[in-house]
């Protein structure tokens, strides 16, 4: 039975000539890239496109594609289990990079600059030298008060502007989540200036050559760093009483209430583990960016949406899968069109994954 | 029906009148404080209406959208950007840099507002069916893709790419009052001359407006008469059979739906129509009063959220509501501020304006607060637009139906309130 619906269901997605389309598209571009690295030329695919240029977009699109991802897993639980799209989400990215890496510029600068200046980030990086190689406590201490100082950021938002609306429909609280945005950004800007400011010292940044791909000790850190997140969280849903709580929550959360897991107690820990994600991510996408901006995080807000819905709302695993396909789709995408239009693919991705399959690429709400 | 809705309808404009009243003796004041000279004065009340002109238009698109259809669409900048563009580029000379099709105005405008409902239908025909908060990213999306469209170097010979279409051809005003538009010294036409003159004020000592207040004042009326005709159709439309139809959606669609009513095509209809006024609104905003460039970066999501704001402190669905809450938001919030901060730093005579917030908080320890101050007056650009985040909260927590939102609106075909006495027909048992 499961197979004959299988077909049926495959029959239906076929007949939908956009599905086709799509499809055909797919096919066609992978065709194309196999020519372009084989440097044939056939008919309307091929050209040359060298290897190691490939493996760069792959790699790049990795690391871009973790910091989505590990932003995605908060933005994704916030969605299913609060039920709405938290447009403020990119802003928590944001105030996790300045906390973080003011608190790392104090560690790393301290006696030796004024403190003042490195409190607001804005001590010349060449001066402080900051890099994952040069002061490795600095950047570690930065990390964990990026992270402390979002959840208690999101933690107090949820207290003052969600949780007085906890009955609203989806887009109140989605409007709401737009004026917390705005506070958190021109927050951000008031205290750290509109300018793009310079964080980690380019020169102090150890970086080898594999297979012709440029890999950064700080690309390496976020590779690391990213991947024990998530094996944490997922440790953390599957082994423990709090993650299966929320695992029903995300699931059903009528259902979660009825058999007495307390919603409010497990809102909380969402908040504490979508905010704290969203602070790490924010903090770690200025290891392999070097710079800071108030914008920043707004700016990563619709990649970490497309991530999300590429996923399935709700799926943490999804989250990350979706980041990564978005982070190298992003950079692939760059073999075709020029790099200004690497945005707009991704946003098209997540147009056509919205249009067909709402429900994410692996179907469904499964944080399991 | 007719007498309730046209006294409603004489309630709206003295509503209207006393917000426009108070924005004016608003910016009299913070003119006067700021001793602005006579010219100064009106070209301040000048921009002030133009800005609360344009926020109107595009307010009231979003609301027919949000407020009538319950779409929401929060990708208004995008279909404004291609209102606007599309109108630029069929209008603007043929030889120019970035080149257009020299056509007629009224071909640019019409052909933009098109164009906007093409985006819009290409766009709304797969998304309506989505729930509202896919709606709204796949709409924040598209609005994305649009200005990142007009931003990229790959198109930069037909848009101008981020450098900004800069060839926008003169408008309409400066078409009618000079011989030759794209000169602003050339001999007046016989209209043009007439208004010049009158301009002068020979009658007042003292008070004479010149040609570029002059031509600004005229183009802001256009778009005042524009915004006047764009709300008679609105309140026209959404009490028509259509309007109702778009109300029941907005309430209940699978109500709708089984009274066979076609939803799916009304909402697209709807949507399609929006976009078109959202393309206007873009093309009087960007494209009318005096700009000779547009760029892409103007068109980012934050400007379609000060739409948004703004219908939310007006009210959503309510037409007067858009119009108030545009004026509002455009005077008080977005165009007020900064003048006040100005005024208060020579007020109070703060000469000290700290680079940081830490310099700033220092001598607090001390008990001078004024260089705290001045930092604050030096950032009201930030400071205003966190103020505007809180009051969304607010808004969205105690007072979600805005200004007017909460009136209802007539729904039925004639008016069920203004029932005359009852007659005794339905007394008795038979």
């Amino acid at each position: 039975m499961g197979t004959s619906s299988a077909t049926g269901r495959s029959r239906e997605l076929l007949a939908r000539p956009t599905v086709v389309l799509t499809l055909g598209g797919g096919v066609l571009l992978l065709l194309d890239l196999l020519a372009q690295l084989a440097q044939v030329d056939i008919w309307i695919i091929g050209g040359s496109l060298p290897f190691s240029q490939l493996a760069n977009y792959l790699w790049t699109g990795l690391i871009l594609g973790l910091i989505i991802g590990l932003a995605g897993v908060g933005l994704s639980l916030t969605y299913s289990i609060l039920n709405f799209a938290n447009f403020a989400h990119g802003d928590y990215l944001t105030i996790g990079a300045f906390s973080g890496w003011s608190v790392a510029y104090v560690i790393a600068g301290l006696g030796s600059l004024d403190i003042a200046d490195l409190v607001l980030v804005t001590a010349a990086p060449s001066d402080v030298g900051a890099s994952v190689a040069s002061t490795p406590v600095a950047v570690l201490v930065g990390l964990f008060a990026a992270v402390v100082v979002t959840v208690l950021l999101g933690l107090a938002i949820d207290k003052a502007v969600y949780k007085p609306m906890r009955n609203s429909e989806g887009i109140s609280l989605l409007i709401a989540s737009i004026g917390v945005a705005f506070v958190l950004r021109y927050l951000a800007a008031l205290l750290f200036g509109t300018g793009r400011l310079g964080v980690t010292a380019a020169s102090q940044i150890p970086s080898t050559n594999v297979f012709g791909v440029t890999v950064s000790a700080h690309q390496l850190t976020i590779l690391v760093v990213a991947v024990a997140v998530m094996v944490a969280v997922h440790l953390l849903l599957q082994m423990t009483t709090i993650g299966k709580a929320m695992r029903a929550m995300a699931d059903n959360r009528d259902l979660a209430r009825i058999t007495g897991i307390p919603t409010e107690r497990m809102i909380t820990a969402t908040w504490i583990l979508g905010s704290g994600l969203a602070g790490a991510a924010g903090y770690m996408r200025v290891l392999t960016r070097g710079t800071v901006g108030f914008n920043d995080g707004y700016l990563l807000l619709l990649l970490i949406f497309a991530a999300v819905i590429l996923g399935g709302i709700g799926s943490i695993y999804g989250a990350i899968a979706g980041g990564l396909l978005i982070g190298i789709t992003s950079r692939v995408a760059l073999v075709w069109v020029p790099g200004e239009f690497g945005r707009p693919i991704a946003f098209g991705l997540m147009i056509l994954l919205l249009l067909f399959r709402p429900s994410g690429l692996f179907g469904g709400v499964e944080t399991a | 029906m007719s007498t309730n809705t046209s006294r409603l309808f004489e309630f709206d404009i003295s509503y209207i009148a006393a917000t426009m009243l108070l924005l004016y003796v608003i910016f009299l004041l913070l003119s006067v404080l700021q001793g602005y000279p006579v010219a100064g004065i009106v070209s301040s009340l000048q921009r002030v209406t133009f800005l609360v002109a344009v926020y109107g238009l595009a307010v009231l698109a979003l609301n027919l959208h949000w407020g009538y259809a319950g779409l929401f669409n929060i990708g208004v900048a995008g279909f404004m950007a291609v209102g606007v563009y599309t109108s630029v580029m069929l209008t603007a000379p043929m030889g120019a840099s970035p080149p257009g099709l020299g056509l007629p105005l009224p071909v640019g405008i019409l052909g933009g507002m098109l164009a906007a409902a093409l985006v819009g239908l290409v766009a709304g025909l797969p998304a309506l069916r989505l729930r509202s908060d896919y709606l709204a990213i796949m709409t924040v999306a598209v609005s994305e893709i649009i200005r990142f469209t007009y931003k990229s170097n790959t198109f930069s010979q037909f848009t101008g790419g981020a450098g900004g279409f800069g060839s926008i051809p003169p408008g309409p005003i400066r078409r009618l009052f000079l011989q030759d538009a794209s000169s602003i010294i050339s001999e007046p036409t016989a209209i043009g001359a007439f208004v010049f003159d009158f301009m002068q004020f020979p009658m007042l000592d003292g008070f004479s407006l010149g040609r570029p207040v002059t031509l600004n004042i005229f183009s802001t009326l256009l778009i005042v008469a524009v915004l006047a005709l764009v709300y008679a159709f609105l309140v026209r439309a959404v009490n028509s059979p259509y309007g109702r139809v778009l109300k029941s959606i907005r309430e209940d669609e699978i109500a709708a739906k089984s009274l066979g009513k076609n939803t799916n095509r009304f909402k697209l209809k709807t949507f399609m129509l929006g976009c078109a006024l959202m393309g206007l609104a873009g093309i009087m905003w960007y494209g009318a009063v005096g700009q000779s460039s547009v760029y892409p970066n103007t068109f980012k999501p934050e400007l379609t959220f000060y739409i948004f704001i703004a219908l939310i402190i007006g009210g959503a669905g309510s037409n007067t509501g858009s119009v108030l809450g545009g004026a509002l938001f455009a005077g008080l919030l977005f165009e007020a501020p900064p003048r006040v901060a100005t005024i208060l730093s020579d007020v109070l005579g703060v000469t000290q304006t700290p680079d940081t917030i830490i310099a700033a908080l220092g001598p607090v320890a001390s008990g001078q607060f004024v260089p705290l101050l001045g930092f604050f007056l030096d950032n009201m650009s930030q400071l205003r637009f966190i103020f505007v985040g809180v009051l969304l909260i607010y808004l969205v927590q105690r007072r979600p139906d805005g200004l007017l939102g909460h009136r209802s609106e007539v729904a039925a075909a004639t008016d069920l309130s203004a029932r005359p006495s009852r007659s005794n027909g339905g007394d008795r048992d038979e």
